[in-house]
């Protein structure tokens, strides 16, 4: 198997054995990168001096008896998190020559445990979107369909850890934003509780439903990276002080006696049928692995969609209002005043759907409209809660599809956002809840790939762990790459469209 | 017509913490070079979050308590929204709805009226950055961005510019004296913000209210308003309408101007700090605050009355700090005698700090000294106007009394040969008061004494002079003693 395409515990135990620098293991993700992503995309800025030079001490703490658990393994970061003197843009022109003066708090914890940054991701702008077109600079190619969407916020990290451009990726999810792109490129993507992770460092979007989390190509290397990155932080106030367990310890492929929960309006009308199928038959193969299924109702789930895109662009509106171009980023030239300033910054900085969300928010908080709106959709908020929490006093996982559809081509919603925002209709309620969940393979559709996902109570990441590996375990699925049109130099393959497997 | 002038206060109260509100920095930015004390969190840089500072939450339910608030079991920050470059985030952290205390109470007494002035809030928010603008350019200073501000809002309680100006002089007092705030007005550690209108005399109505800023200092609050209550009965006196807007002190001027702008007329959609938790305050916790409060002005006030009979004014000029009364007390525990340390601590020692410029905290002269002053006025040893020297000489060089009397050879003269001798030598050469005195003038004695004490340099005794001159006279006289 080629270097790049190690998961994390089999870099590890090549690093540990000594058969692998992690110099070298840095160098052919390197190269890889340099070979695909001008397919792919995934990528807004990479620092080969930054990893190289990372890969060295990892390399030289590893000499000195260092068994950090990422030690040496290179990953990619989503542009929302910020890193010391590496310029960090969120997708946004307004913030296209921004360089941090701190790293953010989740990027320390990845450093501490030895991992190697081989880059910044593309992103939608401020991780609002669900497919990347929403980036200021480009949009990221689903590597099983290069005309297709890797799906977002966080295609950019998934579409590298699919086309193996990176061992594992960071993202961020407010709606869905790691679950819906780990679904739609095929790979594992984990959603921790809301306060598991440091949000210090990550530019906000919404506040309330931000949490940041690993993207793999499996199941252990989910529990590796949750690992690094969970814990107490006292510069987020929101950080819980429960202490981190050992997330390897749940990865056992027994799951007799599981509870598994299936909720009855994750399945509607319009979702494609062929993700259907999958996640049916993923439900059939959990059974038949011991656990106990049953199905439930979430009643309040239809009020999820209208409760999000109403507390999420509230507290972007708030969130955002600091970009004014009086001191970083984008800045409006000659100005007539300071209002002009704010205005024009504001006006050139942001993008389309960046300016309906402020406007939403700001409309949704504003006086005769607080009630009605804000307040409506935190009542809201409380019921979509509760009927978690009725389920899970019976149940130790829901499980259900990660996204109604797989990959769609790039272009065919960005003219609708209705259309746009219902790609995250199965995965908001998690947030809005303050859950935790992940989306793992489950099978294709129409070439493509399908997630299933598992949804947690707060801090029930073991659980998750424990179904989504006992599935792994059981299942193909997450073995299967797409092959890139690029890999012909390596794999003697004449034809151009590879992504059919399965 | 006549008017009733109806006013609330909002005072901003910069809290004495060594660190911001939400972040580690330094409050110490006074005089500091400009943002020197700035991080990413009160920079308000993207990614960036708060954190609650304790000592400033406490330091606010103490000030509620003193001032007779309730302290909220459940509390909670809010986002207030609205664009200026002195503010980084482009909000505010503040508390809307649920603020940490409310519903207190102060008393102002002006013309021998006491009055009490409802408290309506006190919560908690940080401090914006501070714009200066250069012509063409403003440069902003974020040194002070985030430092605790504490806001006080009180009902229309308020019924002249006069009561306004002793209800913020009082709360001065009390935040000094519980230790929560300079209380500094030009330094703008204390801000004073009134809402004021006018309405005739015996309408249930409110009149239409204008908001007026940038009173820095007390004399200030008072003078703009009676200016602008002024104004506002011209205006109406003129057939005119008050227009609802806010408007600035401009003190050179001695009048209020329109600071109104359609940029300031806002809507704030105050919204919960997602990034913040609530507060919770345990009943223990204010409890144990509680107990670190202070005994307040007023009650210390009306002990000293009661416990050593000084009249109301003494007691209120003794009470002006928390320091000054420290050092009375402490002077009447070492001496005793607490009418004479209050006439003492009130009279000499006062006009001495004015003097130097300097507050009682930095006085040269301990309590324990003034009162070895004192006994030695009680025991004989020196007069009153000795002491008055002798205490000068005290605060200039920090000696003790005893060293001073002793080294100058100022010891009163008692004795009665010694003044005698004085006496008679100053009844030969003032025949026109002994005249006077003879011609039926007693009160020319009064005139022999002060030479005397002069003759003397202050060091006789002036009873014992006045009888033994008095004596004299009556002798050559031939008569008797009355």
């Amino acid at each position: 198997m080629e270097l790049h395409a190690l998961t994390i515990h089999a870099a590890r135990a090549a690093l540990q054995s000594g058969d692998l620098t992690s110099v070298t293991l840095t160098e052919s993700l390197l190269n890889r990168i340099y070979a695909v992503d001008n397919q792919i995309r995934a990528y807004l800025s990479v620092t080969p001096e930054v990893a190289l030079e990372q890969a060295e001490e990892a390399d030289r703490r590893r000499a000195a008896g260092d068994t950090s658990p990422l030690l040496g393994i290179p990953f990619a970061l989503k542009d929302v998190i910020c890193t010391e003197g590496l310029t960090t843009t969120c997708g946004s022109r307004i913030l296209h020559n921004y360089i941090p003066p701190y790293d953010a708090t989740a990027y320390r914890r990845l450093r501490e445990a030895g991992a190697i940054l081989l880059g910044k991701t593309n992103m939608d702008e401020f991780a609002m979107g669900s497919s990347t077109e929403n980036s200021a600079f480009f949009t990221t190619r689903n590597p099983w369909d290069l005309e297709r969407v890797p799906g977002g916020s966080s295609g950019g990290s998934a579409a590298a850890v699919a086309a193996d451009e990176a061992i594992f990726g960071i993202g961020t999810d407010t709606g869905g934003s790691i679950r819906q792109p780990a679904a739609l490129v095929g790979i594992v993507g984990l959603r921790p509780t809301y306060g598991r992770v440091s949000r210090f460092g990550l530019v906000a979007y919404g506040s309330s439903l931000d949490q940041i989390g690993p993207l793999t190509k499996d199941v252990t290397d989910a529990a590796l990276v949750l690992g690094a990155l969970a814990g107490h932080d006292p510069l987020d106030s929101t950080s819980l002080p429960t202490p981190v367990p050992n997330y390897e310890t749940a990865l056992r492929s027994d799951i007799r006696g599981l509870r598994v929960a299936v909720p009855k309006e994750y399945f509607v009308e319009g979702m494609e049928p062929g993700v259907e199928r999958a996640v049916r038959d993923a439900i059939q193969v959990l059974a038949g692995l011991g656990a106990e299924v049953g199905e439930v109702s979430l009643p309040h789930t239809e009020y999820a969609l209208p409760t999000y895109y109403i507390i999420a662009p509230a507290e972007a509106s708030a969130n955002l209002a600091r970009y004014d171009g009086v001191r970083y980023g984008h800045s409006a030239a000659n100005p007539s005043d300071i209002w002009d300033l704010f205005r024009t910054t504001r006006d050139e900085g942001f993008g389309a759907e960046v300016k309906r969300r402020i406007m939403l928010g700001t409309y949704a908080l504003s006086a005769g409209y607080y009630d009605a709106y804000y307040r409506k959709a935190q009542q809201t908020r409380t019921l979509i809660k509760r009927d978690f929490d009725q389920v899970f006093t019976h149940y130790d996982v829901v499980v259900c599809p990660t996204s109604p559809s797989v990959a769609f081509p790039i272009g065919a919603r960005v003219d609708n956002p209705l259309q746009m925002y219902l790609a995250d209709i199965f995965t908001l309620s998690l947030n809005l809840a303050g859950l935790c969940g992940m989306s793992i393979p489950c099978g294709f559709s129409e070439g493509l790939p399908v997630g299933l996902q598992f949804m947690g109570p707060p801090l029930g990441e073991p659980a998750l762990l424990r179904a989504a590996y006992a599935y792994e375990q059981a299942t193909p699925w997450h073995t299967m790459k797409a092959s890139l049109p690029l890999d012909v130099t390596s794999s003697e393959l004449n034809e151009t469209d590879e992504a059919e497997i399965g | 017509m006549d008017y009733e002038i109806v006013i609330g206060l909002e005072c901003h109260v910069q809290l004495l913490t060594q660190s911001k509100m939400f972040c580690g920095c330094a409050t110490d930015y006074d005089g500091a070079p400009p943002n020197t004390r700035v991080c990413p969190v009160c920079l308000g840089l993207p990614g960036a979050l708060p954190v609650i500072n304790r000592k400033a939450v406490e330091y606010t339910v103490i000030t509620g308590l003193a001032l007779h608030c309730q302290i909220a079991e459940f509390a909670k920050f809010d986002r207030k929204n609205y664009h200026y470059p002195d503010l980084a985030k482009g909000y505010q952290i503040s508390q809307y709805d649920l603020p940490l205390t409310r519903q207190g109470w102060l008393d102002v007494e002006v013309e021998g009226q006491t009055k009490r002035v409802g408290i309506t809030r006190v919560h908690l928010e940080e401090d914006t950055a501070k714009n200066t603008h250069l012509g063409e350019t403003s440069l902003v200073d974020y040194n002070r961005a985030g430092v605790p501000l504490m806001e006080i809002v009180t009902e229309p309680d308020l019924r002249s510019p006069e009561e306004a100006r002793v209800f913020a002089s009082n709360l001065r007092r009390i935040l000094r004296w519980i230790g929560v705030s300079t209380g500094d007005m030009e330094a703008g550690a204390l801000r004073v913000d009134a809402n004021i209108s006018v309405r005739p005399q015996g309408q249930a109505k409110f009149g239409t209210k204008t908001e007026i800023k940038n009173m820095n200092s007390f004399r200030a609050v008072k003078l703009a308003l009676e200016y602008e209550a002024q104004r506002q009965i011209d205006v109406l006196e003129h057939g005119g309408r008050i227009v609802q807007e806010t408007r600035g002190w401009v003190e050179g001027e001695g009048r209020t101007v329109s600071q109104r702008s359609k940029e300031f007329a806002h809507d704030y959609r105050y919204f919960p700090e997602p990034d913040l938790p609530p507060l919770v305050l345990s009943s223990t916790e204010v409890e144990r605050l509680r107990a670190q409060l202070p005994e307040l002005p007023e009650a210390r006030a009306e002990r000293l009355m009661a416990r050593y009979g000084l009249s109301q004014y003494d007691a209120g000029v003794l009470t002006g700090s928390r320091a000054v009364a420290d050092y009375y007390e402490a002077a009447v525990a070492a001496h005793g005698n607490g009418k004479a340390v209050a006439n003492w601590v009130s009279g000499e020692m006062f006009r001495l700090l004015r003097g130097a410029t300097l507050e009682i905290e930095a006085v040269p002269v301990s309590p324990q000294a003034l009162a070895e002053l004192l006994r030695l006025v009680d025991d004989g040893t020196i007069g009153i106007s000795v002491a008055k020297t002798v205490l000068e000489e005290m605060f200039a060089t920090g000696q003790r009394a005893g060293e001073i009397v002793r080294a100058k050879g100022l010891t009163q003269i008692s004795d009665q040969d010694q003044l005698r001798q004085v006496a008679a030598d100053i009844i030969a050469a003032n025949p026109k008061a002994v005249a006077d005195y003879r011609g039926g003038k007693p009160t020319a004695v009064k005139f022999l004494v002060g030479q005397v004490m002069r003759a003397t340099r202050g060091q006789a005794n002036p009873t014992v002079a006045s009888e033994i001159l008095e004596q004299l006279l009556n002798e050559s006289n031939g008569r008797q003693p009355s």
